[in-house]
């Protein structure tokens, strides 16, 4: 059978993530650090490399660094040393990378995943350690030359690297997925892999099922988004395992993943494989991690997305999946516990939050923070139906949207405005329960012969004559009164 | 330790520098002589003796996050020996 061919055979993987920091300037100088500036203009002599020029490590990518390693369940290490990663390459001006090699900062430590099926797996993290990233170079502009914009030269990176602990392409995406979310929160990187500031690198080999020994492995990069990491693991499998059941053997090559067809291609070419010859970076002391630094970090660490989805649950009793979708972002996380200051009803915060609030974002193409009503706003609208003032439909379609457009206003105004209050006094709507049963004497025969479900009738008909506005509860309390009697 | 010409290949590959003939043979007894040299370390017992990296007694050296922008855009370009008015310009090393 030809499926079970790949049954026979075990994927293993492990998983670099190299994570750009979000710091104001680069790792080992001054210069500024913005996306999408003009080229060769956030450039300086340590980060372009000129002789006789000597690199500061900025604090900021320590603290972010020990941040994701605290988040990760790893050990800081308390003395650090700096390493030089010798290799030429035209966007890297120095001739060497400087990282660390023997001595990452943090270690040891894991993060749970849970795949789509729900199946949490843990998954160990080898190591954390800090570098810098290179320039960028463009080979397509110019017949004769490559052109190089040294700006991203120097920004501040981490490099997460994994155990081989994953078995499956969604195993990997979902770890990429925590990762990402994990950064968000700690505002450690923006997280965008289209950008480029976070990206990933799989270690994948195959092995016959029981068997101890690992097989050949491929490094597969260019996998810049979390789909296309998934996509690119599934080929590598696959293409190992066919060419094992050929009868010919996995060479150990780097691959890069075509999005467009679908397939690795090796990056390899004649030349010898790479010799980095790292040795201790002189121009930087080591650097001291003491135990009043990390509790200064752990002091400053927010919730992360598993905790404050737990703490929704238990503490506003909101379902799992609703707790899951809200924690998904920061800013709706947070924005849920905005609403909930402002009101007690959680679970209506929750439906407005996933409904309507996340509606209007994707009709307009907005993200929260462009979403125009506060907090507070959309608790008003939450206060005035639980007071009976507003119904759900008059509320979700009509209030919601006119607020949007409108929302130096406030919900009590505005849909007294838009003529939506709820007759909710007993005497105005009784009058109008008592001409409607008036106007149907045979039909309270009916209903009093048991059939009950008239009582839809009647508030219909109570509606009809208040032009919507009447409060629905109080109409059935009316009712039942008077009928039952 | 013996210096192979593969050994002097290898290295020269790596430092992006070419070694023919005779300028071969110099680079060979110069690395020869400077392998002997350092050889001489062995001799002496290391057990338990701690690695020295820093001449220095130093550590955390580091700075604060805040942005200096030290040249401007001309003058980053200023030295290159093949720009534009925007990049640095390099032969051509990856066709794709």
């Amino acid at each position: 059978m030809e499926e079970s061919i790949y049954d026979k055979y075990e994927p293993v993987i492990g998983l670099e993530v190299h994570s750009q920091l979000l710091t104001n300037s680069k790792a080992f100088c001054s210069d500024p650090i913005e996306y999408g500036a003009l080229p060769n203009t956030q450039v300086g002599v340590i980060s372009l490399g000129h002789p006789g020029t000597l690199p500061f490590h900025n604090k900021a990518a320590v603290d972010l660094s020990i941040k994701m390693g605290l988040a990760c369940n790893c050990h800081i290490r308390e003395v650090n040393h700096y390493a030089r990663k010798n290799y030429f390459y035209a966007d890297l001006p120095k001739g060497y990378q400087i990282t660390q090699d023997k001595t990452p900062i943090c270690f040891d430590g894991f993060i749970d995943i849970t795949t789509k099926d729900g199946v949490t797996k843990r998954i160990g993290i080898e190591r954390i350690h800090m570098e810098e990233d290179s320039g960028k170079s463009m080979h397509d502009q110019d017949v004769f030359d490559s052109l190089i914009d040294y700006n991203r030269a120097g920004t501040p990176l981490m490099e997460i690297v994994t155990h081989p602990d994953f078995r499956t392409g969604e195993e990997a995406y979902a770890y990429i997925s925590l990762i990402r979310q994990m950064v968000r929160y700690l505002d450690i990187s923006d997280g965008n892999m289209e950008e480029g500031s976070l990206r990933c690198d799989a270690n994948i080999s195959v092995r016959i099922k029981g068997v101890e020994k690992f097989g050949t492995k491929v490094e597969v990069k260019n996998m810049n988004s979390m789909r296309n990491v998934q996509r690119a693991i599934d080929f590598e499998i696959k293409r190992q395992i066919d060419l094992i059941e050929a009868g010919e053997t996995i060479i150990s090559d780097t691959r890069t993943f075509d999005a467009q067809k679908n397939l690795t291609i090796s990056m390899r070419s004649k030349e010898a494989a790479n010799d980095y010859r790292y040795f201790p970076e002189p121009d930087l002391p080591p650097l001291m991690v003491g135990r009043d630094w990390v509790a200064r970090i752990k002091e400053q660490m927010p919730e992360l997305p598993a905790q404050l989805a737990a703490r929704l649950i238990e503490e506003y009793n909101i379902t799992a999946y609703d707790a899951q979708v809200i924690t998904e972002l920061k800013e709706t996380a947070y924005y849920f516990l905005e609403i909930c200051k402002h009101t007690n009803n959680y679970k209506s915060a929750a439906n407005w939050l996933m409904g309507a609030v996340k509606n209007y974002m994707n009709q307009q193409a907005v993200e929260l923070k462009d979403f125009p009503l506060k907090a507070a706003q959309l608790a008003e609208i939450i206060k005035l139906i639980d007071d009976g003032k507003l119904s759900n439909s008059a509320a979700s379609q009509v209030l919601f949207p006119a607020f949007c457009n409108k929302p130096e206003s406030n919900a009590a105004a505005l849909a007294q405005e838009l003529n939506l209050i709820q007759e909710s006094d007993e005497g105005s709507i009784k009058p109008m329960v008592e001409a409607v049963l008036a106007a149907w004497p045979d039909k309270i025969m009916e209903y009093k012969a048991g059939k009950k479900n008239l009582m839809g009738l009647f508030v219909g008909e109570v509606m009809k004559r208040s032009q919507g506005k009447a409060d629905p509860k109080l109409t059935n309390k009316l009712l039942m009164e008077l009928l039952d009697n | 330790m013996e210096i192979t010409n593969d050994a002097i290949d290898k290295l020269a590959h790596l430092a992006r520098l070419e070694f023919n003939g005779a300028d071969k043979e110099s680079i060979k007894q110069d690395l020869t002589q400077i392998t002997a040299f350092c050889e001489k370390l062995n001799e002496i017992d290391t057990t338990g003796v701690e690695p020295l990296i820093y001449m220095s007694t130093e550590t955390n050296i580091l700075r604060d996050d805040i942005i200096v922008e030290e040249i401007t855009h001309a003058e980053a370009l200023k030295n290159a020996p093949k720009k534009d008015s925007d990049y640095f310009r390099v032969p051509k090393f990856l066709d794709k």
